[in-house]
């Protein structure tokens, strides 16, 4: 067996709180209450065991990170030991003063996400209102700051046909980067599939539409685009592969290999408050479950992909056939693919739970 | 005068120990660096120019400071189409 490399990122869920209701929420349906929480001083030594493991970029994400107080403590230590910082937010707990601290703490990117191109349909998918007008305000007070921008927008049936408005929007507030990603039916976004799921067709003159705007902005703004899995053959390799790259720690200070890893039944997965983040890398059961190539059934085992896309996601393989070992189901290789079909053809339904 | 280069707001040079290797980080990004890329991109202080570093280069590296003045246009104007480079 080959050597396990250290990590590159940690996904550091600071809180599950947020002031959003998005239907398509990939935080467990489970959410973490604030009592559970870790503290300030257990947040700054993760950043320490981080750096030393050898992570190089800090994602700091909830929930809505800005919910803590503490925020600026903990990425000033991150900072100082060396972690490029980003700031994945909602935007609405934010105002210049706070931004400011921030960006005196050490603060290296805010990834700000939008809903829509458009006020009232934005609002309306967050469930808050006032959000989209208040994160425009914000898109240009991060510019000020001298901190880099991406505007990040997760696709569905509901903005699925304004993905070009949401394109120029992000070119008129600078953003250096755009990140558009299709939703992932995990938590919440899986209880609400029906409402979410977008009609084939509307994928496609999505992919021509983003496809002609990466061409067009080349060299001035990077799109990266996270391609809808229902309606592929191929599975994605979920964070880089299972323990490979990214490392993801819960608001509790459970650490886990991907931020759904557990709805898995039956896998133990080691804290930060018993374990060191190391230990957890490289020693524990969990990480090592669906690490590498020698746990795949077939069709990975010998298919010439296995390194490419590391068998899939392993907790969509739980979602839609109940055995999270077996091949990710987006593969059109996988005896289970019938029920990925299924869903997208399936007919639409409403929004069933709105995050809370 | 030549250009003057500098790194793109929010583009951070450092040393990753644990792999034992010189990388550009970005929003979302990790360029790993070689010997050259690195020994360019550590002289970038806002205030060297292209010509300057590229006769720095050459001596230090005992080549023609033509054929090092060239490498370092194209490997700086590479970092400058990926957005870590401006010039």
């Amino acid at each position: 067996m080959s050597a396990i490399p250290p990590p590159i990122g940690l996904l550091a869920e600071l809180t599950h709180r947020c002031p959003l209701g998005c239907p398509y929420c990939s935080n467990p349906v489970a959410l973490e209450k604030r009592a559970g929480e870790l503290d300030t001083a257990t947040w700054q030594r993760v950043m320490r065991e981080a750096a030393a493991l050898g992570v190089l970029q800090l994602h700091l994400s909830g929930g809505e990170p800005a919910a803590r107080r503490d925020l600026e403590e903990i990425l000033a230590t991150a900072a100082e030991e060396g972690l490029y910082t980003n700031l994945i937010t909602s935007g609405v707990l934010l105002d210049r003063a706070r931004l400011d601290a921030l960006a005196a703490a050490g603060l290296n990117h805010v990834q700000l996400s939008i809903q829509h191109a458009e006020a009232e349909a934005a609002d309306r998918i967050a469930h808050f209102q006032g959000a989209h007008a208040r994160k425009l305000a914000l898109a240009g007070q991060v510019r000020e700051a001298g901190l880099a921008l991406t505007l990040n927008a997760v696709l569905h049936r509901g903005n699925l046909d304004a993905v070009a408005e949401m394109i120029a929007l992000a070119e008129q507030l600078g953003a250096g980067r755009l990140e558009i990603a299709h939703t992932q039916y995990h938590g919440w976004a899986l209880r609400n599939r029906a409402a979410l799921m977008p009609a084939p067709a509307q994928v496609e003159e999505s992919r021509r539409i983003v496809a002609q705007a990466r061409q067009r902005l080349e060299g001035r703004m990077v799109i990266d685009f996270v391609a809808p899995d229902y309606h592929a053959t191929r599975p994605k390799a979920c964070m880089g592969g299972w323990g490979r790259r990214f490392l993801n720690v819960s608001p509790s200070g459970v650490v886990l290999p991907c931020h759904a890893a557990e709805t898995i039944p039956g896998m133990r997965f080691e804290r930060v408050t018993e374990h060191s983040l190391s230990d957890i890398w490289y020693g524990s059961q969990a990480f090592n479950r669906f690490r590498g190539t020698g746990w795949m059934p077939e069709p990975c085992r010998s298919c010439d992909r296995r390194e490419i896309d590391w068998g899939g996601c392993r907790c969509q393989a739980l979602a839609l056939t109940g055995d999270a070992a077996r091949t990710d189901p987006v593969c059109a290789l996988s005896p289970d693919h019938a029920a990925v079909a299924a869903a997208i053809v399936e007919p639409s339904g409403e929004v069933l739970a709105w995050r809370r | 005068m030549s250009a003057v280069p500098s790194l793109a707001p929010q583009v951070r040079l450092r040393h990753d120990a644990a792999r034992g290797q010189w990388v550009l980080l970005a929003p979302e990004r990790v360029v790993v660096l070689d010997e050259i890329a690195h020994a360019i991109l550590s002289r970038l202080d806002g205030r060297t120019g292209i010509d300057e570093i590229a006769t720095a280069l050459a001596r230090e590296y005992e080549a023609p400071v033509a054929e090092i003045a060239a490498d370092v246009r194209e490997a700086l104007e590479d970092l400058q189409r990926k957005g870590l480079v401006r010039l």
